[in-house]
C-alpha cells in the first residue's frame, strides 16, 4: 500500500501495539505529527521533552512494554538524553523517535541540527538513523525488538524530515535481519545443575536480587525458589517490590542505605545467589571487602554482566525467569527441603539482627540545629509512613533522587512487583513528577504518588501542567526540607558541616501557589495534625493532580549509610543504636 | 635497572556488519569504557555485507574478556575471535623512507634483504621501503634503520589469522582409534 513515510511510521507504531506517546512537535517530525490526528496512538504533550522520556520510562516500568518518546530534532533529541542514559542504565525499553534534518541537508550545521545518533550512541542499546524511507517499517520492527528482549534498554530511531514526506509501499510485518543479535535466554543445564549443588551446601545463603526479576517478570517464579529454599532474600533498590516486604523471608534493602540485617547478610553470606542484579557500588561497597567469604551465582541475561565486577563461582547467561524456573525442577528433583525459618543457625542470628536493628528515624526534631530555621518540623520517613498506611495496597510509587528517594525505598511497604519507579543508575534529579505520569497512564485506576524532594520538584515541576491539562491526576509529595538533602547530608559528615551551595530557600518558591497555577490542587503541612487530613484529602481527589508541601526536618538524615569508599561492615547505623553495634563489634560479634 | 614489562596484548578479530557508523561504535565503546587499543584494522571480509575489524587491544585475560563482551552487546557486531599470540599468525605491513645518499644505499640493501623487505622508491638522497612481517620484525628493522635517519614511517596494525592445524584430520582419528 502506498502512503507517505509519516503514515507509514505512524501505522507501524499502531503494528507495534504502541497505545500511547509522549512528546512535542517540531520542525522536522512535523510531517508524523499530521497523520497523527487520525491514529488510535493517544499523544500526551509534554511542556519538555526531557519529561517526554521519563514518562515514557514511567509507562516502561509499569508495563514492561516500550515507552515511546516522540519528538524533533536538535535541542529536542539533546533534550532526550538524559532519560535516554536513565533508560539505559536502568535497563527500560523504551523507544525514541527523533526527527532529523532533510538528507541533503545532514552535516551542512541546519537549523536545528545535530548528531542525535552521534550524540546518543553511549546512551542506548541501538540507534540508528533512517536513510531510506522503505527501511521505516524494518527500522519500526527492529527498534522494538531490540528494546524489549535480551536485556532491555532504549532504542533511538533517527528519521530526516524528507523520508517522512517520501512515498513508501508499507507491509506488516517487516522481516528482522539482525545476524549479530540473538540473546541467550535459556540458562546452561550443567551450570544450573552447578548452582543447586552450591545451594544444597550453603549454610548463610543469600538470593540477592536485582531488577533484572522485574525485567523477567520473574516475581512468581523467584517466590517459588524463595518458598522451596527457606533462603532470605534481599531487594536492591532496582527491585523493591520483586519480592513482597511483608513475606517473612525479605529481609528488604541492602546497599549504601540499606538496612542492617540486609547489608550484613551479604556481609557475611557463604553463598550470595544474584539474580538479575549487576554488583553495583552503591550495593557492594568498597568492593576488595565485599561479602568476603562468599560464593557467587550469578544470573543475568546479559553476559557482559558476569565477571564485569566479582568474578562468579557459577555464571549463568539467562532470562531469570527461566532460569529460576529450571533451578526449581532440579532442586525439587533433588527433594531439596526448605531450611527451617523458625530454627536455622541463620535465621537466628538474621532475626536477632533485625530485633536489635530495624530501620528507624529520629521522631523529634533536632534539637539546637543549626539548621534550625530552614525547613520545618516534620520528619521525612514519617510522612512516608502515614502515605503509605492511608493509601491503596498496590499503590505506585515514583520518586526522585535524594533522601526523600531513599526513605521511600526503606519505609514504603512492597508487596507488589511494578509498584516502585525510580532513577537508581543515573541518579536522576527531577526523576518523579513525568515518572509518575507516565506510570498513571499506564495504570489509570491505580493512585500513583510521586514522592518527591523539593529539589528535584523544582527540576521538572512544569510537567504537571501537561498532567493537569491531560488529566492524569497524580499526587505529589514534596519533603520540602529547604535543602538539597543528601548533598547537605555528605557536606555535614564528610566536610565538616561546611555547607557550600546546599540551601534552597525556605520561601521561595510558594509550593502552593506553583501547583494551583499548574490547574493542581495544593496543601500545605507544617505540623503532624495537619498531616493525615491532607493525605486523605489528596487521596481522595481523582480529578485533578495534588501537590502536598511538607515542611520537613532539615537537619534529618538518612541511615543507616555505608560512607562513601568504606565497605559494608563499617554500616552507620542510626545514632540510637550506634553504640550497641559499636559494642557487638568491639566483641567481635558482627 | 628496571625492566618494563610491556603490558599483554590480546588480538581481536570482530565481523560486523558493513553498517553506517559502525566502527564508531566500536571505537566509542573501547573509549567509554576505557580500554586501550594499540592499532585497528578494517576492511570488507570475503562476505557480502560484513567487514573485518582486527584490533589489537592492552589487557589481561578479564580486561580483554569483558572487551569482547562488552563489543558483542552492539548489534551489529555478528562474530568475535579471540586471536591468542602463540596460537595465530600476525602480520603487518610497513612502509617507511630511509635517508641515505648513494654511499650507503649498499648497506642498507644488505640489511633490506636479510629482512625479506622491498625498495618501492628511490630518490636522490632517500629510498621508500616495505615490510610485511611479524610485528615485531617490524620493530627491529625500525630499529636498525634509525641511525640512518627515518621518515614517514607508516605502520597499518596487525591482522591475524588462527594457527593451522599441523596434524591430518586423518591421523588424528587413527591415533585416537588406536588410544581406545
Amino acid at each position: 500500500m502506498k502512503m507517505t513515510g509519516a503514515q507509514a511510521l505512524i501505522k507501524s507504531l499502531e503494528a507495534e501495539g504502541v497505545d500511547v506517546m509522549f512528546g512535542l512537535p517540531g520542525g522536522c517530525i512535523l510531517p508524523a505529527y499530521d497523520p497523527l490526528r487520525e491514529s488510535s496512538i493517544r499523544h500526551i504533550l509534554v511542556r519538555h521533552e526531557q519529561g517526554a522520556g521519563h514518562m515514557a520510562e514511567g509507562y516502561a516500568h509499569v508495563t514492561g512494554k516500550p515507552g515511546v518518546a516522540f519528538v524533533t530534532s536538535g535541542p529536542a533529541a539533546t533534550n532526550l538524553v538524559t532519560p535516554l542514559c536513565d533508560a539505559y542504565m536502568d535497563s527500560i525499553p523504551m523507544v525514541a523517535i527523533t526527527g532529523q534534518v532533510s538528507r541533503a541537508a545532514i552535516g551542512t550545521d541546519a537549523f536545528q541540527e545535530c548528531d542525535t545518533v552521534g550524540i546518543t550512541r553511549s546512551v542506548t542499546k541501538h540507534n540508528e538513523l533512517v536513510m531510506d524511507p522503505q527501511e521505516l517499517m524494518r527500522a519500526v520492527h527492529e527498534a522494538f525488538h531490540i528494546a524489549k528482549t535480551g536485556r532491555p534498554g532504549p532504542v533511538l530511531l533517527d528519521i530526516p524530515k524528507d523520508v517522512l514526506t517520501a512515498e513508501v509501499d508499507f507491509s506488516w510485518p517487516p522481516d528482522i535481519n539482525l545476524p549479530g543479535y540473538k540473546p541467550s535466554t535459556k540458562g546452561h543445564p550443567r551450570m544450573i545443575k552447578a548452582a543447586a549443588e552450591l545451594m544444597a551446601q550453603a549454610e548463610r545463603p543469600v538470593l540477592y536480587i536485582g531488577g533484572g526479576i522485574l525485567k523477567a517478570r520473574a516475581a512468581e517464579a523467584l517466590r517459588e525458589l524463595a518458598e522451596l529454599t527457606g533462603f532470605p532474600v534481599v531487594t536492591t533498590l532496582m527491585a523493591r517490590g520483586a519480592f513482597p516486604d511483608r513475606h517473612p523471608q525479605c529481609l528488604g534493602m541492602p546497599g549504601m542505605h540499606g538496612n542492617y540485617t540486609a547489608v550484613t547478610a551479604m556481609q557475611q553470606s557463604d553463598l550470595l545467589i544474584a539474580l538479575g542484579a549487576r554488583f553495583d557500588d552503591r550495593v557492594t561497597g568498597k568492593l576488595d571487602g565485599f561479602a568476603p567469604k562468599a560464593k557467587i551465582i550469578h544470573v543475568d541475561v546479559d553476559p557482559a554482566e558476569l565477571g564485569k565486577v566479582r568474578r562468579p563461582d557459577v555464571p549463568i547467561v539467562g532470562d531469570c525467569r527461566l532460569v529460576i524456573e529450571e533451578l526449581v525442577k532440579v532442586l525439587r528433583a533433588a527433594d531439596t527441603k526448605p531450611i527451617e525459618i523458625t530454627s536455622n543457625a541463620w535465621w537466628q542470628t538474621l532475626r536477632d539482627w533485625q530485633e536489635q536493628f530495624p530501620l528507624s528515624y529520629v521522631d523529634d526534631v533536632t534539637p539546637n540545629s543549626p539548621l534550625a530555621g530552614h525547613g520545618g518540623t516534620l520528619k521525612g520517613p514519617q510522612m512516608i509512613e502515614l502515605i503509605r498506611d492511608s493509601s491503596p495496597d498496590d499503590t505506585i510509587v515514583a520518586s526522585g533522587v535524594g533522601q526523600h528517594q531513599m526513605w521511600a525505598s526503606q519505609y514504603w511497604k512492597f508487596d507488589h512487583p511494578y509498584t516502585w519507579v525510580n532513577s537508581g543508575g543515573l541518579g536522576t534529579m527531577g526523576f518523579a513528577i513525568p515518572a509518575a505520569i507516565g506510570a498513571k497512564v499506564a495504570a489509570p485506576d491505580k493512585t500513583v504518588w510521586a514522592i518527591d524532594g523539593d529539589g528535584c520538584f523544582q527540576m521538572t515541576a512544569q510537567e504537571l501542567v501537561t498532567a493537569s491539562v491531560e488529566n492524569i491526576p497524580i499526587k505529589v509529595a514534596i519533603l520540602n526540607n529547604s535543602y538539597l538533602g543528601m548533598v547537605r547530608q555528605w557536606q555535614e559528615m564528610f566536610y565538616d558541616e561546611r555547607y557550600s551551595e546546599v540551601l534552597l530557600d525556605s520561601q521561595v518558591p510558594n509550593y502552593v501557589g506553583w501547583a494551583e497555577a499548574m490547574g493542581c490542587v495544593g496543601l500545605r503541612v507544617d505540623s503532624i495534625e495537619e498531616a493525615q487530613p491532607a493525605i486523605d484529602k489528596a487521596n481522595a481527589i481523582n480529578d485533578r493532580p495534588v501537590v502536598i508541601d511538607f515542611r520537613c526536618d532539615a537537619a534529618e538524615k538518612v541511615f543507616p549509610m555505608v560512607p562513601a569508599g568504606a565497605n559494608n561492615s563499617q554500616l552507620v547505623v542510626t545514632p540510637s543504636q550506634q553504640a550497641a553495634l559499636d559494642q557487638l563489634r568491639a566483641q567481635g560479634k558482627v | 635497572m628496571t625492566v618494563i614489562l610491556s603490558p599483554k596484548t590480546q588480538t581481536l578479530s570482530v565481523l560486523v556488519e558493513d553498517k553506517p557508523g559502525v566502527l564508531a561504535r566500536v571505537s566509542a565503546l573501547i573509549s567509554r569504557r576505557g580500554y586501550n587499543i594499540v592499532s585497528l584494522t578494517v576492511a570488507p571480509s570475503v562476505e557480502l555485507g560484513l567487514s573485518r575489524i582486527n584490533m589489537v587491544v592492552e589487557g589481561d585475560e578479564s580486561v580483554v574478556e569483558q572487551i569482547v563482551k562488552q563489543l558483542f552487546k552492539l548489534i551489529h557486531v555478528v562474530k568475535i575471535s579471540e586471536l591468542a599470540p602463540d596460537a595465530s599468525v600476525h602480520r603487518e605491513l610497513l612502509i617507511a623512507s630511509v635517508t641515505t645518499g648513494v654511499d650507503g644505499r649498499a648497506t642498507v640493501s644488505e640489511l633490506l634483504d636479510i629482512f625479506g623487505a622491498a625498495i618501492v622508491d628511490v630518490g636522490a638522497d632517500q629510498l621508500s621501503i616495505m615490510l610485511a612481517a611479524e610485528p615485531s620484525k617490524l620493530d627491529d628493522l625500525l630499529a636498525l634503520l634509525a641511525p640512518y635517519g627515518l621518515s614517514d614511517v607508516q605502520r597499518t596494525g596487525a591482522i591475524a589469522i588462527p594457527k593451522l592445524s599441523k596434524q591430518s584430520t586423518k591421523l588424528k582419528s587413527v591415533q585416537t582409534g588406536k588410544a581406545s
